[in-house]
């Protein structure tokens, strides 16, 4: 468990900013106590300083996991991002709903702004696709979120506003409208059918 | 061709597709229908009416049937009831309690007054603490029920198979549920109708006999009465593949037989004779071994035994457990039936489990599932963690943590505050563990894959340990039939061995001095007691805990004495579960809280050696061991050097260097101490066992 050097910082940190643009700092200050990144075997670990303390303390050949994984640094050195990240970047209230119901997940930011600003909705008939990794297309599209630009990083959602994954804006927003039913519009990069899918790969 | 439409015959519409009738029923039930219906009765569903017209009918000819009716409804603990056979649909335990609130009134108007007496409500409700929320049975089925309570006077019942039921002769309550249950079962299609021949004739016998007791109904016939095999029959019968529908009635008047020897025995033979025919068929008939088998007979008395047989061959309901710390029980409830689930709450201890019943989609591949709504989890497993109830703000270790369940639950109680430390000794289940928690939305867990025994040298001072101990697996049958057999002595030993030195370590790990903790709470999934109680207790020798209640108010108490073992009153506080009393899986729990952090040395004068070697860290409780536990050491006992032999045997991986001054001392000791005869002590660890 080591924090994580320049170059590594740099590359989660672009890779977040794709999704989340320059709310990073949000994640890193939150009021329940300050934030940071460490490396475990390659894998990038988000964890509060007090679990900090009680991970260093486990000898380093028991330590599988600690906090939340973020997402892996492959052999190249690039960072991607893992479905397990999802929690975090999605944004924390939901729309649609009344009252803010408790939520013991991560505190809400302290901007009133959501953390995932670029959303894109699938239609009920293409959540079980996207939930088996392909990409979403045209036709599986519900709602988009305004201004979208190409390969942009979006958060998908179902229609009832849960989290289903990440992806890459294919077209942008204007591009969707015009483009027909089959084309993909949003590149599928990881999703929650993941847990299932790859159980195994997670640690 | 297909069918004209014709708008002028409007089709009835109702509630399902059976609603619409073939033209003509309404003719043919006429037939069957009382001309009105008497006024004040309860209004009868179909096949209520039916059976009602039959019955009048079919009243005063045929075989007399006799018709218990005072026994209705019912679990199965109550008397035999031919009902139960008489209804091809299964009994919901629900609809059973639903039937006995009719059983108010009392007698029976006609002229089977004399020998038809309402039974006795043994219990009135299915062990009251019923996990699976019984949804209320149909309609049908309680209208059903009641109404056979009312009409007392059929003395035949002729079900709608025009089978003529009748007076169950051996079969036992469970057994007729089993029937029930098992309508593929081999056997037991023959069961029913060689019954049937038989009481048929015999009927006329008991027509006229008069009841026992009202809970006691004599379902033999003087001459019919159960014999032991002789030698010759066993032989034939170990020549010949085995016949399960004769070793179930065998089974069945065994169990009557001992159930009243003195009266129904056989001349000069022994109980053990029929207690060991009993052992030796109910292991061919459930397929376990003859050594888990005696073990159970042990545990349980005989009719709970066939009860717990039955539980163990039938699987428990799926459960599942909502998470709060991504949405309220009532939202997933709400979506998972919108996507075609049929659940229902989990009962009223529980806060956020639900029982599923069916469902058109797999339920662990739902996206509420996927997105980390719930987690699929047996119901006994919420008890352990409601028993430890960790705040918000503690360190908690969960020391077998795979896969996860548990783990996570804690986290979200605490709401994802304060620590867990999450462990478990086997790399592969991990992996799992990390997932759930992930999927979960659990932050505050480091997952550590060590060996239980070594904590506290890699972490102490936690405020709450949870310690869900590998075990034989005796009380999870139903997931893994392959228990009754792979089971034996050894493996028993080699598990009970593990789980003491667990909970030694876990004891170890807690701070006494927490403000808001120094609780441990130790579960098994079995029901051995060497696993259970003896653990238990031998925890309470050896530390500075006590035991205390686990806050679940239902479940069985534990064992404060089994056999010839005394352990210490307070294992009244721990719990004990079984499938076939709760409907969920069998399960231990003990809840320890430690009132001081030192650790108890063994009695100075026995073993300076090995004092001065055994410095106050981990290795303490293996050291500790041989030498007698804190009782008085004028009482000298011979078994002593027996157990010194085998923890050595057993912890060779820890501490050999300590472990040498103790052989050196071993033969002085063997001088020091007068044999005497052994006294029975309770919890010793005997090599053989015990």
């Amino acid at each position: 468990m080591r924090p994580l050097t320049e170059a590594e910082t740099r590359a989660v940190f672009e890779k977040l900013g794709k999704y989340i643009g320059e709310n990073i700092q949000l994640l890193v200050d939150r009021p329940d106590g300050t934030y940071c990144f460490r490396l475990h075997r390659d894998r990038v670990y988000y964890l509060s300083e007090k679990l900090l303390k009680l991970a260093a303390s486990v000898p380093r050949e028991s330590l599988v996991a600690a906090g939340s994984c973020f997402g892996k640094f492959t052999k190249s050195q690039k960072f991607r991002l893992s479905v397990t990240a999802l929690d975090f970047l999605a944004p924390y209230a939901k729309v649609g709903h009344g009252p803010e119901r408790p939520r013991a997940g991560p505190a809400a930011p302290l901007s009133a702004a959501p953390l995932s600003q670029y959303k894109v909705w699938v239609k009920p008939g293409s959540e079980q696709s996207f939930l088996y990794g392909n990409h979403v297309l045209k036709s599986g599209l519900g709602r988009v979120t305004e201004s979208t630009a190409q390969y942009q990083g979006v958060v998908v959602y179902s229609m009832a506003d849960v989290p289903l994954g990440f992806g890459v804006a294919a077209k942008s927003t204007q591009e969707c409208r015009k483009v027909d039913p089959l084309a993909i519009v949003v590149f599928h990069q990881a999703d929650v059918g993941e847990y299932v899918r790859n159980e195994d790969t997670l640690t | 061709m297909g069918r004209k439409l014709d708008p002028t015959r409007k089709e009835k519409r109702g509630p399902g597709r059976k609603a619409r009738k073939q033209r003509g029923a309404e003719v043919e039930l006429a037939r069957f229908l009382p001309p009105e219906p008497e006024s004040g009765r309860k209004k009868l569903s179909s096949h209520g009416r039916k059976r009602a017209a039959k019955r009048r009918l079919g009243a005063g000819s045929g075989p007399a049937g006799r018709r218990p009716l005072g026994g209705g409804g019912g679990g199965g603990e109550r008397e035999p009831t031919a009902e139960e056979q008489l209804s091809p649909q299964k009994e919901k335990r629900a609809v059973k309690a639903a039937g006995q609130t009719a059983r108010g009134r009392s007698g029976f108007s006609d002229g089977n007054s004399k020998w038809l007496a309402p039974a006795k409500a043994k219990k009135t409700q299915p062990k009251g603490n019923h996990v699976e929320l019984s949804s209320d049975g149909e309609v049908e089925e309680g209208s059903w029920e009641m109404e056979e309570e009312e009409d007392g006077s059929s003395e035949e019942m002729v079900d709608d198979y025009g089978a003529s039921s009748s007076e169950e002769e051996e079969l036992l309550p469970i057994e007729k549920a089993a029937l029930k249950q098992k309508p593929d079962r081999e056997g037991l299609s023959e069961d029913d109708s060689e019954e049937e021949e038989e009481a048929e004739e015999a009927s006329k016998q008991k027509m006229g006999q008069k009841e026992e007791g009202p809970d006691l109904q004599l379902n033999l016939d003087i001459d019919e009465q159960f014999k032991l095999p002789t030698s010759e029959e066993i032989e034939k019968e170990a020549a010949e593949p085995p016949d399960l529908h004769v070793i179930h009635q065998r089974i069945q008047g065994n169990m009557e037989v001992l159930q009243d020897f003195g009266v129904k025995r056989e001349e000069g033979r022994s109980r053990q004779e029929y207690l060991a025919l009993l052992r030796r068929d109910m292991a061919a008939y459930y397929s376990y071994s003859d050594f888990l088998l005696t073990k159970l007979m042990d545990i349980f008395p005989l009719p709970e035994l066939i009860n717990f047989l039955e539980a163990n061959e039938v699987p428990r309901p799926v459960t599942i457990r909502t998470n709060t710390l991504k949405t309220r029980r009532r939202d997933l409830a709400q979506a998972l039936i919108n996507r075609g689930v049929n659940l229902d709450p989990l009962g009223k201890w529980s806060k956020t489990g639900l029982v599923i019943y069916d469902s058109t989609v797999p339920i662990g591949a739902t996206p509420e599932y996927l997105a980390g709504h719930y987690m699929l989890q047996g119901a006994s497993s919420l008890l352990p963690v409601m028993a430890l109830a960790p705040q918000e703000n503690e360190r908690i270790l969960d020391m077998c943590c795979a896969p996860g369940g548990k783990t996570s639950y804690i986290a979200q109680l605490m709401k994802n505050t304060g620590m867990i430390l999450a462990n478990d000794s086997s790399a592969e289940r991990l992996r799992s563990v990390v997932g759930n928690l992930h999927r979960l939305g659990v932050t505050n867990a480091v997952v550590s894959n060590c060996d239980g025994r070594q904590f506290p040298k890699v972490l102490g001072g936690f405020d709450r340990v949870l310690l869900d101990a590998p075990c034989s697996g005796t009380g999870v049958i139903s997931k893994d039939p392959a228990v009754k057999t792979n089971k034996d002595e050894k493996d028993i030993q080699r598990c009970a061995h593990l789980q003491k030195e667990l909970i030694l370590s876990a004891i170890d790990s807690v701070n006494a001095a927490s403000e808001t903790g120094g609780y441990i709470v130790y579960c098994t999934c079995s029901i051995m007691v060497e696993e259970n109680e003896c653990v238990v207790d031998y925890a309470l020798k050896k530390r500075n805990v006590r035991l205390v209640a686990t806050g679940l108010d239902f479940g069985k108490e534990g064992f404060t004495r089994f056999k010839d073992r005394r352990f210490h009153p307070s294992l009244k506080s721990t719990r004990r579960f079984y499938p076939h009393t709760h409907n969920m899986d069998g399960f231990f729990i003990a809840k320890f809280k430690k009132f001081s952090n030192a650790i108890p040395q063994a009695q100075k004068d026995e073993e300076p050696a090995v004092e001065a070697a055994a410095p106050s860290a981990v290795p303490d409780p293996i050291i500790s061991e041989p030498p007698p536990k804190k009782k008085k050491l004028e009482e000298s006992k011979a078994d002593k050097e027996q157990k010194l032999p085998q923890p050595a045997l057993k912890k060779k991986r820890s501490l050999q260097a300590q472990r040498r001054p103790l052989k050196a001392v071993r033969p002085f000791l063997k001088m020091m101490r007068p044999k005497v005869p052994t006294r029975k002590k309770q919890h010793r660890v005997k090599a053989n066992g015990q």
